[in-house]
């Protein structure tokens, strides 16, 4: 079984929005239609995302510390918005685990919305049907683009590295090692969902040094001074090993 | 959530339909036990079409919620899994139920030789058994309507069996309220029979609403931002939810409206819903006034507009969390 996934990484996430903004080029040029964009200069502006990024500052001053928080579709292993799409338009895909909406059968009711605790779903004002994250399906798998090039839109832009796109059932994919080295986790796990992405957290290098660590205990001194040098003298060793 | 007229009058109305159907095949039944007078085909037929007009206006609102209504055939397809869907199926069924309910006593009435009439040797069994037949497709269609919500485990207001025992009893109650309406324009001696079961509906309804509003009270959310940003730290503060103006996740799952309007609609609800009905409805049978039945309908029935509208604005959506300023 494949599940194709994200993991976005919080250590390096800058919160460029390039992600926001190559999801938004790549999915509004595409065969599927446009992403609405209402009063895109106005004072209001209001329109289709896949993917935006949110920002958290975590802590109080002085000790804080920022998040930026890329959110799109999840891609959940059991995802609560399929069975209750009532005309089959929300659908998994079994070849890759990728949840999609067939835009030609949604009747725009929002029910999927409701169901998925998220908010990864989007309606379009102008469609009027349901949108969400496709993980770029038309983009994975198009031959006529060079291998490097077949990966989500907001993958290749992001200028950190911070989204990694792979197989998540596959133990030994860039994405598996990546969740199980590098502590990642799904988000709302109290729900079941099993989101197929995942996020690292935010990791700090720290160097843990004891009070006796600054001091040698071996010292016989009991003070750290410069060693000795050959001016000095011929060591001990020098004088036996003949 | 930010209620949606449109689900709001359709599943009032439609409550007040399959309540009104309830009601005539209850007359039926205790009339066929002898327990009630006798009833004439036109008494059941104008009431299967009244029942039938409030079925229609909330299938007609149902479609302003949808994108697409020139796809809504399409939504019978995921009856398996999808509770909108099985209720879509079930919908059309019942009205199908009240119309021929309706049909084959109004074919009664008219005493015709149709070969329909001929054929259907005892009148009164055969409208029982399509009358039962739509009372079973009309509880259906409260379990329906219900789990659409209940089956939500996030939306920890709804998922409760409250939510589906509600819908019933709500739309039995304003159900037989119309029906006593009803009895007394026709001047009809069902009027104590109905009324009665209006006013214990009533009171049912309000002691389950009342028992889902302490529930509710209680509620302990199991996500909060920790959880759904993957962040474990006490204070936690959004900056930016990654949108100017607003987006989808802003208009549908926020109502805007402040804590003091919520609570006023309760209080709303609750009067108009329960408290002024029932008074209506006791004044009304002792003094026999159509005027008050029609106040006791209409006041119930916007009551229970505003008892929609609750519903949905008290229902906290976990994707919330990730908007905690807008």
């Amino acid at each position: 079984m494949t599940q194709l996934a994200l993991v976005i990484d919080l250590n390096v996430c800058v919160g460029c929005h390039a992600c926001v903004t190559s999801c938004k080029q790549w999915n509004t040029s595409g065969p599927a239609g446009s992403m609405t964009d209402n009063n895109p200069y106005g004072k209001d502006p209001s329109g289709t995302f896949f993917n935006r990024v949110q920002t958290y500052e975590v802590g109080e001053f002085p000790h804080t510390e920022t998040v930026h928080f890329p959110k799109s579709c999840l891609h959940c292993e059991d995802a609560p918005c399929v069975p209750v799409c009532p005309t089959g338009a929300s659908h998994k895909r079994k070849e890759d685990g990728i949840v999609l909406v067939d835009y030609d059968k949604c009747i725009g009711c929002g029910y999927c919305s409701w169901a998925c605790p998220y908010g990864a779903r989007e309606f379009d004002e102008q469609e009027k049907v349901m949108k969400k994250c496709t993980l770029c399906v038309d983009r994975i798998y198009d031959e006529n683009l060079p291998e490097p090039e077949r990966k989500p839109a907001c993958v290749l832009s992001c200028p950190t590295n911070a989204r990694l796109f792979g197989d998540v059932h596959d133990p030994e994919s860039e994405t598996s090692i990546a969740i199980r080295e590098q502590g990642g986790y799904a988000l709302m796990p109290e729900w079941g969902t099993h989101p197929s992405n995942h996020y690292l957290p935010r990791r700090k290098t720290r160097l843990k040094i004891h009070e006796d660590e600054l001091q040698r205990v071996d010292n016989p001194l009991k003070k750290e001074g410069p060693l000795p040098t050959d001016e000095d003298g011929p060591f001990l060793e020098d004088a036996t090993s003949w | 959530m930010n209620p949606a007229f449109s689900v709001v009058f359709l599943t009032t109305l439609i409550g007040v339909g399959q309540g009104l159907f309830i009601a005539l095949l209850s007359v039926q039944g205790y009339t066929t036990a002898q327990f009630l007078p006798a009833q004439s085909g036109q008494f059941y037929t104008v009431g299967s079409a009244i029942a039938l007009v409030f079925l229609v206006l909330g299938l007609f609102a149902s479609f302003f919620h949808l994108g697409h209504p020139e796809r809504a055939w399409r939504a019978a397809a995921m009856w398996r899994t999808s509770w909108l869907s099985r209720e879509v199926i079930v919908l059309p069924l019942f009205m199908g139920a009240v119309f021929v309910y309706g049909v084959l006593h109004y074919i009664e009435l008219g005493g015709q030789t149709t070969i329909l009439a001929q054929s259907l040797s005892n009148k009164e069994i055969v409208t029982l058994i399509v009358g039962i037949g739509g009372v079973v497709a009309c509880f259906a269609l409260f379990i329906c309507t219900g789990m659409i919500y209940a089956c939500l485990k996030f939306l920890q207001e709804w998922h409760s069996p409250l939510t589906v025992i509600n819908y019933t009893i709500l739309g039995m109650a304003s159900g037989f309220t119309l029906a006593s309406l009803y009895a007394s324009y026709i001047d009809s001696e069902l009027l104590h029979f109905l009324t009665g079961w209006a006013i214990t509906l009533t009171i049912v309804g309000f002691i389950t609403r009342t028992a889902s509003l302490i529930r509710n009270n209680h509620i302990k959310y199991q996500s909060n931002l920790q959880t759904a940003i993957g962040v474990r730290h006490t204070k936690i503060q959004q900056k930016a939810i990654g949108a100017m103006g607003g987006s989808f996740n802003t208009r549908e799952f926020f109502h805007n409206k402040k804590e003091s309007f919520i609570k006023s609609i309760k209080w709303v609800f609750l009067l108009m819903v329960f408290v002024l009905p029932i008074i209506l409805l006791a004044v009304g049978y002792q003094q026999k006034t159509l005027g008050i039945f029609w106040a006791a309908f209409i006041i119930q029935y916007i009551g229970l507009l505003a008892e929609r509208w609750f519903f949905f604005a008290q229902a906290r959506h976990p994707q919330n969390l990730y908007y905690q300023t807008i």
